[in-house]
């Protein structure tokens, strides 16, 4: 009932606002591009403010290491271990509870740099705590947490390896200035962009090479590049909408809210989920026009990202498209090398081959794929048994127009020619950073390293390996374009449009039933060349020149 | 029995006549142009203007349907093979001898039987279909959750298409049909200024030059 009304309502308005609905100066919901000064990132409902770290005593004393900083945090912050050692960033563990797949970053191949597995002595550094390099790290040490990856606000905090690996890859991590564990810890605040993006604009391996829609250009990205994060607009830290309770976040990219049933809820209520509804609600449009209205019904079947989204790796980095490591370990002179190939649009040079990781293609400004997404991803994992012969995906996922929760939805498509092993027809762990001689970090065998990975875990290995082509699916969510960059209509309804994957739908402009149209034109031209013959009769018969 | 000019459209007729004419064509323009074949207007403008111009057709439907059953000039369009076979000898055959068109307007009888059942069929089934589907179509925001809602708006939208089609097929022969028997312009004037020449019985004459002589030239 309530739609109808707005219906009639957006019909009413639609005559007035027609013609002036471009002269509107309120801006909404987009914030008005504000020049300076830069106020500080916003952190949702969280605002700090009630305690001066520099002013605590526990913090004035000359820090020796990592973990005696977080025991110095956790002697006021009495809980925060126990709650901080339940989520993802510390367990790199997800249980799905619909598929019962056991996910997470300790357990999945990915087709970047493959496992962190079995590497974690260089992974782990991603890892929220101190020293994970073997099966053998402490997840019940709350003193193992690093607290100060995520909050420290000096820029000075770094990490490094939590293992030497191989003598030609830890040259690179040597001559680093020390760090002021004292200043760090006394200048601590709520995370900023690029607390998270120490390890999120990173993901794969280097910036934006994963995700696409995650890169250094959003610590400081103007309004532009996005409406939330811009520096020139709402200046939104990570955790305003990843909000957070007891050290857990709203948003997991393993069980997506593809489709958002609850909107804002009331004050006090939910504040469980990262998704657009949770603040703009369910109809996000104000309805002033017809097409206004229009756009709130898409909200049904079109994720907010589709249109508000036009591309990703967008604001001068670079996100990788395509990986070969059938090409990796080529050596010179016995040495591995690199190769620059590729310059993007912030002036930086990348990478387009590495002896350790074989060749990449990278894009920017990308277009999307569109899929209907239910949230569900369905992972290959260590143990998934699947043809070799074709592409497989490590990351599949679901969805229809009919299920009720899918919408489409944006996604960044990964092709990786991935090591596998042939004969049992699996993915593999691939021991890649290690001091000893199968690493394939330094040493460049690959079935040496494979064994090595495979065996280290039980995991059954044929002896044979290879290589197969792999896709992996990255929803995008991220770099949110003001509103006036989003798509048009014609984006989508028209020919060849960015929808002309998808299915399950009629599209106005893109749909046509062949027949009618053929009847229809047949008829309408039938009828012009019977009009023309019988013209023709009467102006050349004697008698009809006249009728 | 006398030939004289009557008026036989009505203000009111000829409004209609002519904002629908307006309104039809619009349609079919930003119609055909949602559908894909040509892009004079963005889709989000040509959906605006064919909404907001189909429901001004619909309120000019309310306004004509009303005014039809008011004033009995529904009668107008009560179908009837009396004449018929004339008409259509006289567009197959005779139009080419130079005979002369063989109905005679009559003052309760002013299409001949060939329009009358073109226009009756217009009214209540080619009409009736394509706003008929393009209501459900309008609507599909509250059927949407239906099961297998896409399919049944790919019906509708068929339906819809067919009918413009077909409609556009009419509005062609309509035209053409201006230019036979009479001059185009003799055609076109009655429905512009309401009046042309009609067979009157002595009764109806003397009832319009008594009474609405204004009616009556």
């Amino acid at each position: 009932m309530r739609s109808t009304l707005g219906f009639l309502l957006a019909l009413v308005l639609g005559f007035f606002t027609l013609t002036s609905i471009q002269a509107t100066a309120d801006n909404w919901p987009t914030p008005p591009a504000t020049v300076a000064p830069v106020p500080p990132q916003i952190s949702g409902p969280l605002t700090g403010g009630t305690a001066d770290h520099s002013k605590f005593e526990a913090l004035k004393q000359p820090f020796a290491s990592g973990p005696e900083v977080t025991k110095a945090c956790l002697s006021c912050h009495t809980e925060t271990g126990q709650h901080f050692m339940k989520n993802i960033h510390w367990t790199w563990e997800r249980r799905n509870p619909d598929t019962g797949q056991l996910l997470g970053k300790k357990h999945l191949v990915n087709n970047f740099c493959t496992n962190a597995r079995g590497n974690e002595g260089m992974c782990a550094q991603c890892h929220a705590g101190y020293g994970w390099k073997d099966e053998n790290f402490d997840f019940s040490d709350e003193t193992n947490i690093d607290c100060l990856v995520c909050h420290d606000t000096t820029g000075t905090y770094y990490k490094t390896p939590n293992s030497a690996g191989s003598p030609a890859c830890s040259v690179m991590f040597e001559g680093k200035p020390a760090i002021d564990l004292a200043l760090v810890a006394q200048s601590v605040d709520l995370p900023e962009r690029a607390n998270c993006g120490t390890c999120h604009f990173n993901g794969g391996g280097g910036d934006n090479v994963k995700h696409g829609d995650l890169s250094s250009a959003l610590k400081n990205p103007p309004r532009k590049l996005d409406v939330h994060m811009g520096v020139d607009g709402l200046n939104f830290a990570c955790t305003a909408c990843h909000v957070t309770k007891s050290h857990v976040w709203a948003g997991s990219r393993y069980e997506i809210a593809a489709k958002d049933h609850e909107g804002v809820g009331k004050p006090g209520q939910r504040r469980d989920v990262a998704t657009c509804e949770s603040c703009h609600g369910l109809e996000p449009h104000p309805v002033d026009s017809l097409a206004a209205f229009k756009r709130n019904d898409h909200v049904s079947s079109v994720a907010c990202q589709t249109c508000h989204i036009p591309e990703f790796a967008r604001g001068g980095v670079a996100t990788m498209t395509d990986w070969d490591w059938r090409t990796a370990g080529k050596t010179r002179n016995g040495e591995g090398y690199h190769e620059h190939g590729y310059t993007q649009g912030n002036g930086e040079h990348r990478y387009t081959y590495k002896s350790i990781k074989g060749d990449f293609t990278y894009g920017e400004n990308i277009v999307p794929l569109y899929r209907w997404f239910d949230g569900q991803m369905n992972y290959t994992t260590i143990d998934t048994k699947f043809d070799v012969n074709q592409a497989v995906a490590i990351n599949d996922f679901s969805g229809s127009r009919e299920d009720g929760d899918s919408r489409i939805w944006p996604f960044k498509q990964m092709r990786t020619w991935l090591p596998a092993d042939l004969g049992n027809g699996t993915l593999v762990y691939t021991h890649l950073w290690g001091e000893d001689e199968d690493s394939y970090w330094g040493n460049y065998d690959m079935g040496k390293a494979i064994e090595h990975g495979m065996k280290q875990f039980n995991l059954p290995y044929s002896g044979q390996f290879g290589f197969v082509e792999t896709l992996s699916y990255w929803p995008i969510t991220h770099m949110v374009a003001p509103k006036e960059d989003s798509l048009s209509c014609e984006s989508c309804h028209a020919e060849k449009g960015r929808l002309e994957g998808v299915e399950g739908i009629y599209l106005p402009g893109r749909d046509h039933n062949y027949w009618v149209d053929l009847l229809g034109i047949l008829a309408v031209a039938g009828t012009l060349l019977g009009i023309l013959i019988h013209a023709l009769i009467r102006l050349f018969s004697p008698k009809g020149a006249k009728h | 029995m006398a030939t004289r000019r009557v008026k036989i459209f009505s203000l009111f007729e000829r409004f209609w006549h002519w904002s629908q004419m307006l309104l039809i064509m619009f349609l079919m323009i930003t119609g055909f142009g949602l559908h894909g074949f040509h892009d004079l207007f963005d889709f989000e403008d040509a959906v605006t203007l064919h909404t907001l111009a189909a429901f001004a057709l619909l309120l000019l439907w309310a306004f004509s349907i009303f005014w039809l059953f008011t004033t009995r000039n529904w009668r107008h369009f009560i179908p009837t093979v009396k004449g018929m076979w004339g008409v259509l000898r006289f567009y197959i055959l005779g139009i080419f001898k130079g005979e002369h068109h063989p109905y005679r307007k009559a003052f309760w009888r002013k299409h001949n039987p060939l329009q009358a059942l073109t226009y009756l069929m217009l009214k209540i089934v080619l009409f009736p279909l394509i706003w008929g589907s393009g209501l459900i179509y309008l609507f599909y925001f509250l059927w949407r959750d239906v099961p297998q809602a896409t399919q049944w708006l790919e019906g509708v939208a068929l339906v819809h298409t067919a009918a413009a089609f077909t409609i556009l097929t009419f509005v062609i022969i309509h035209v053409y049909m201006l230019t036979t028997g009479h001059s185009f312009r003799e055609h076109i004037m009655p429905m512009i200024n309401g009046f042309d020449e009609v067979d009157l019985t002595p009764e109806e004459e003397a009832y319009l030059q008594n009474d609405e002589p204004e009616n009556i030239r």
